[in-house]
This record gives C-alpha cells, structure tokens and sequence, in this order.
C-alpha cells in the first residue's frame, strides 16, 4: 500500500528516470542496428569470418555489466566520460551486437538457394539481390534479435544507474542503498513494465514491417 | 540461335578434377526447343547454366543469334535471358505483378509499361490479371506459381531461355496440362529454348530436337524421331527405354496417317453403289456419313452383298471416332479399348476426315526402319 501511494505521489520523477532509461536503451540498440545488420550482412560472404566474429560477440555478451562499466572508466576517462551515459550506451551497444549479428547472419543465409539463384539468374547485381530480395526476406528475423537486445539491455541499462547514467536504475539502487522497499519495488515494477511494454511495441513494429507475402 | 563450341567445364574438387562438360558442340537453330537429355550427373544442368553464366565456363565460347557472349558482362547477358527453374524461385516478398515486372525494371522500363506486359503475360496463360497481379506467391497453387514462373522469364520478351526441368515438381496431371499450353504459347513466340529434363517422355513431347547426355558428352544430338528410331548406341538405347517405338506413337497425328480415299458412302445412298465402291477399293468396309458429313456408322462388304435399299438399312454403329489432331498413342489406345482394327478419324467440327487403319500405324512407325535397311 506504501508502496502504491509512493508511486502515485511520484509518478512525474519516475516518469522522467523512465525516459532517461529509454534514451540509453534506444539510441544504444539504434546504433547496434546500423552497426549490427551490415556486419551480420558482411559475415555472409565468408564462414571464416562469420565463426570470429560471431564469437567476439559472444564473449562480449559473456562479460558481467558492471565489469564492463568498470573496464570502461579509466579508457573513457581519458575523454572526461569514465561514467555516465557514454558508458552506458556503449555496453549496450555493444550487447546489443551478438543478438543481431547473429540474427542477420542467421536470416540472410536461411533464404532459399532457390531464390537467390532465381535473383541472379535474372540479372540482379549482388547489391539488387540484397535490397530487393534478401534484407526483406529476412526482416521478420532481424527484427525478432532486435527485440531480444531491446529487452535483454532494459535489464543491463536499470544497472547502468551505479555509474551514474541515471534511469529506473536509481530507485533501485537508492532502494537499496537506503533500505527503502517503496522506491525498490517501484523501480524494478517499472523496468519490468517497460521491457514488456518494449517487447510488444517493437513485435507491432515486426509485424509491420514483414512484407504482406511472408506473412502467415 | 544458340550455339555452344568446345564448351568445357573442369571442376576442381579434392579428389581432383571432374570433367562436367566435355568439348560440348551444338546449335539449337532459331525458334526451335533443344532438351538436354539424361541421367542425373551427365552434365546437361552444368552446360545449361553456363550458358547465362551461372557456372563460369573453363573454356570454349557460347554465340546467341550469333554474337560471342563472353562480351557481354554477366549482368547483361542474364537480362537478356529468360530463366526458369524447377524450383519455381518466386520471390515471396513481392506481388505476382512485381515479380513478373523484375527483369523489365531492372531494364529501365517505366513501370505503366511494365504493368501491361505483367497483365498480358498473365492473360497467356489463363491467369485473371485482376484476381492475380496483387496476390503474392504463396497464394498460388504449384501449377499457378511455375505459370508465373515461366512468364516471368517472357517478361522482357528476351529471343533465348533457359529451362531448368521446368515442370519437374508438378504433379503428373497438372504437368501435362502446363506443357501444352507451353507447347502452345511457344507456337506463337517461337523463342529459342534450351530445356534439361530427365524424362524422356517430356523430351518427346516438348522437344524440336533432342541432346542426350553422358558424363559431359553428348552422345545423339538428333530429333525426338531419329533419337527414338535409331539410337546411336547402346546406353542411349537402354536410356530411352525398350518401348521406344511405342514412345514414336506420340510423334504422329492421326491426320499424317489416315486414308482420306477410304470409302465413304451417304447414309441415303444406295447400298448397291456401297457394295461396289468397297470392291472397287478392296478395303471391305465403307464409313456412313450423315448429311452435314458426320461419320454415323459404317457398312461392310459382307452386309451389303447383293442388297437392294438404302444404306442406313444395314449399317452398324461406329464403335468410336477419333479426331485428326490426336496422336497415334491415343488412337491406338481407343483401338485396343474397342477392339477394332480401325477407326474413323474427323476434324474439330466433327466432320469426317478419313480412315485410320492399325497396320498404317504399324507401317507408319516401320517407315524409317524400311529406310534405314535399304540404305544400308
């Protein structure tokens, strides 16, 4: 009950740390997506390439949060950024990549043979084949590792608060800090509202954005 | 016009090289369809892909309507191809209409006129463009989808295509109702076609001429007849089959082989003018015919012996008829399933046309090995 009134009574503070988690969430797996997709196109052209860097991201994604916060504040010292939001979106940015990489990768080399030899068999360039009949194809699947990083990084970002990023994070790590079951609860009820929030808005997205004949 | 010269393909695996293609010479003349014939692994699906480059050749040069190929870049010459392939390959992200129109835009065509030839296209071969042309592929039946998959490949009205057994995954009915319609739009079109298949009935039926295949060589490059008649070797002997000549009977119409000087008398004739007419022609039987020249029955030297009155007083009903334009297989499957020796053949309106006899058949299909003995 203290903890609903605590809500209510607060709802502009935590509407705005809410917000702040989203800014590093989004533009974090924003930026993965424009660095993630091509890669995970690129990887295609050869299995050498696509088993290391599949790897890296792997251990990437295997590295604990706040070591990687850690790690980062003496290299991004040297920029006046050791904590904060750079950081933060960094580590997401860079989680976000396995879920991705691996999506695209994952889709572009599940497209039938078929249609790729149908592309060039017609005379599409690689660049034609890609565009107009790979990256459409294997949208749906791209889509689904996006949601996953977006939802697995809501998580990361709510610890992103220790290094002063700001976001839900801070009422829980005050809740902690100050043995306050109010601002704990409200902090881990909202980040979990927004990481499903998230997964149904960007499955609306996916929706929307798999071409009308793949659908089911 | 396509021509292939010392076409060859060397693949380099681990266990060494494998010859694909083996110094592969031939020319398929202009408007005509080529099958490239046998088993699996003979090197007909590697010969037909080099031709729009998709296997890079080793060496040799392929000419289309006589222009050397190897100066067109890959791009270019696939434009200017039409490909098919069993797999249909349909692009299931875009509508029947932008599949049909990929090969005009990438052409540069504007698309008002690329939208008329995809609806055209359609309309060939019995598609509603109105119910089709929004749909997308997996709204289509697998008959539906390689229609589109065939016309897709006429989009940019290209003179040479490409068919990578075609018809292979449809099912036994639906195939043969798609090769006749192929047959038909190909009768207009009159493209040059290279089409591997591994069925030799579908080689029979589909093809101008026919180039049988084996371990990268062709073995018979002849017409479905000759490679029927007389096969070259052994292997190609066994491949086509021990009923070969049985295969022949889908060569002939009805039309090449009926005796339109059989006797033929009015079902208000005089019987005795019947009687004298089948003397005089030896065949003891004559075909009724009915005012508007319908076969109705006939009559037979026997029935007629020393008969006064009219003719439809003694003849019989005909057993059945057979149309002209049906092939010998047909006719002489309605012979065995009438146990006649013949049978009246009529045009499309019905009428009579003449009198199919089962040793003309017989003599028909003998014809070329009469020949061939007395050449040798």
């Amino acid at each position: 009950m203290e903890t609903i009134t605590f809500i209510f009574s607060n709802l502009g503070v935590i509407g705005g740390l809410a917000v702040e988690h989203i800014s590093i969430v989004a533009v974090a797996v924003g930026l993965a997506i424009l660095t993630g997709v091509p890669i995970g196109v690129a990887i295609t052209q050869s299995q050498r390439l696509a088993d290391a860097v599949l790897y890296v991201a792997s251990i990437i994604v295997t590295v604990p949060s706040i070591a990687l916060f850690g790690l980062m504040i003496p290299v991004l010292s040297l920029i006046g950024q050791g904590i904060g939001w750079l950081p933060a979106v960094i580590a997401i940015l860079l989680y976000s990549q396995l879920p991705i990489i691996r999506n695209t990768y994952t889709a572009i080399t599940n497209v039938e043979p078929s249609l790729r030899e149908a592309a060039r068999g017609m005379g599409m360039t690689p660049l034609q084949r890609l565009w107009r009949v790979e990256i459409p194809i294997a949208v749906p699947v791209i889509m689904a590792g996006v949601r996953t990083a977006v939802v697995m990084n809501i998580g990361v970002a709510a610890i992103a608060a220790y290094i002063g990023a700001g976001g839900l994070g801070v009422l829980i790590a005050r809740g902690i800090s100050q043995t306050d079951p109010r601002q704990l609860i409200a902090g881990a009820v909202a980040v979990s509202i927004l990481a499903i929030a998230a997964d149904y808005a960007l499955l609306a997205l996916q929706k929307r954005l798999t071409p009308a004949g793949l659908k089911r | 016009m396509i021509r292939l010269e010392n076409l060859t393909k060397v693949f380099e695996t681990p266990n060494g090289p494998v010859v694909a293609a083996d110094d592969v010479n031939m020319e398929v003349p202009e408007g005509e369809i080529c099958i490239l014939l046998g088993p699996s692994g003979c090197g007909k699906t590697t010969a037909l892909k080099m031709i729009n480059r998709l296997i890079p050749l080793t060496s040799g040069k392929i000419y289309i309507d006589g222009k050397d190929t190897s100066t067109l870049n890959d791009v270019e010459l696939r434009r200017n191809i039409g490909y098919v392939i069993q797999q249909i390959g349909l692009f299931p992200n875009m509508t029947i209409e932008e599949n049909i129109c990929v090969v005009p835009k990438l052409l540069g065509w504007d698309t008002e006129r690329a939208k008329k030839r995809a609806a055209e296209l359609l309309d060939l071969v019995a598609l509603d463009p109105k119910l089709f042309l929004k749909r997308y592929p997996k709204e289509l039946s697998g008959g539906q989808q390689q229609r589109v998959g065939v016309i897709r490949a006429l989009a940019a009205d290209p003179p040479v295509m490409l068919m990578d057994e075609p018809f292979g995954a449809i099912d036994p009915i639906n195939r043969e109702v798609i090769q006749d319609e192929f047959l038909k739009m190909q009768s207009e079109l009159k493209k040059t076609i290279m089409f591997v298949s591994h069925d030799i009935d579908e080689a029979v039926k589909m093809g101008d001429k026919i180039a049988i295949f084996r371990a990268g060589k062709i073995e018979q490059y002849d017409s479905p007849d000759v490679v029927l008649a007389h096969p070259a070797n052994e292997f190609i002997a066994d491949f086509v089959g021990a009923d070969r000549t049985l295969k022949r009977l889908r060569l002939v119409t009805a039309k090449q082989v009926c005796d339109a000087d059989a006797p033929a008398v009015s079902r208000h004739g005089r019987a005795k003018d019947a009687h004298a007419m089948i003397r005089e022609h030896g065949t003891h039987v004559a075909v009724v015919l009915d005012a508007d020249h319908h076969p109705v029955g006939y009559v037979t030297e026997d029935m007629v012996e020393g008969a006064s009155g009219l003719v439809h007083e003694f003849a019989r009903a005909l057993p059945a008829t057979v149309p002209a334009r049906a092939d010998l297989r047909a006719v002489v499957s309605e012979m065995f399933a009438h146990d006649t020796m013949w049978l009246a053949c009529t045009d499309d309106s019905g009428r009579y046309v003449g009198v199919i006899t089962q040793p003309a058949v017989t003599g028909a299909l003998g014809e070329t090995y009469r020949r061939a003995g007395k050449a040798a």
